[in-house]
């Protein structure tokens, strides 16, 4: 299990990979990666994020997952700091023997992340700054692993 | 007794500072006390707090409900619903 938070910029493909390695029993991989969506005048988002939570909450939800599907390795990343749009900005993969783990411990993993991990977005727009609202159809999907 | 207070994103903003240690009566007991005495600070603690039902809170880095006891040393955080992912 690899979680980390980092302000830098990651390489999905290499994380992919770290997780593959050298392995045989693996069956499937399901890799994430989020993006800055920009229209709306976006110019840039910066994530806030609580340090001294944030690693925690992302390693229990991680954990979470390894206990509810057949998992043979999980990775989480997600930046914090000023983004553009177009830039990554989180990445979940989940390895598993078979596709059906791999594809719904991934959904759990962003469901869960998305409502329960220490992060806030404050967007610039043309219009000034402003802080994203959480939304309704993120608790619903979280809601749906209870 | 004393607790460390943090404060997140809007809920920062309006209080006027991200952190701050803060002595407490000791009938000041659960978090929604201390919402109470904290609102009592400032001009600005009573602008992020006046609204409990639009912050959340984790007390020693784990989300909790308003009826959670705080305890002398804990550090309790207040900030918004999260929107990361």
């Amino acid at each position: 299990m690899k979680v980390l938070v980092q302000e830098a910029d990651f390489d999905p493909q290499a994380l992919a990979d770290a997780m593959t390695n050298m392995r045989v029993d693996a069956g499937a991989l399901t890799t994430f990666t989020g993006f800055v969506r920009g229209g709306d005048g976006l110019k840039a988002m910066t994530l806030e994020h609580y340090p001294a939570m944030t690693q925690k909450a992302l390693e229990k939800i991680a954990h979470e997952a390894m206990t509810r599907w057949p998992l043979l390795d999980v990775t989480v990343v997600h930046r914090y700091g000023r983004l553009q749009p177009g830039e990554r900005i989180v990445f979940v993969a989940t390895l598993s023997a078979h596709r059906k783990a791999a594809f719904e411990a991934a959904e759990f993993l962003m469901d869960w992340l998305k409502t329960k991990a220490p992060f806030w977005k404050l967007e610039e727009g043309a219009d000034g700054e402003h802080w994203v609202d959480a939304k309704a159809a993120d608790d619903d999907a979280a809601k749906r692993w209870e | 007794m004393a607790v460390d207070v943090l404060y997140f994103a809007w809920v920062r903003q309006r209080v006027g500072t991200g952190a701050e240690s803060i002595s407490l009566p000791t009938d000041v007991n659960s978090v929604s006390a201390l919402i109470t005495h904290l609102q009592s600070l400032s001009d600005g603690h009573e602008a992020g707090l006046h609204q409990p039902e639009r912050i959340r809170v984790s007390v020693n880095q784990e989300f909790v409900a308003l009826d959670h006891p705080v305890n002398d040393g804990d550090e309790v955080a207040f900030f918004p619903p999260v929107t990361g992912g």
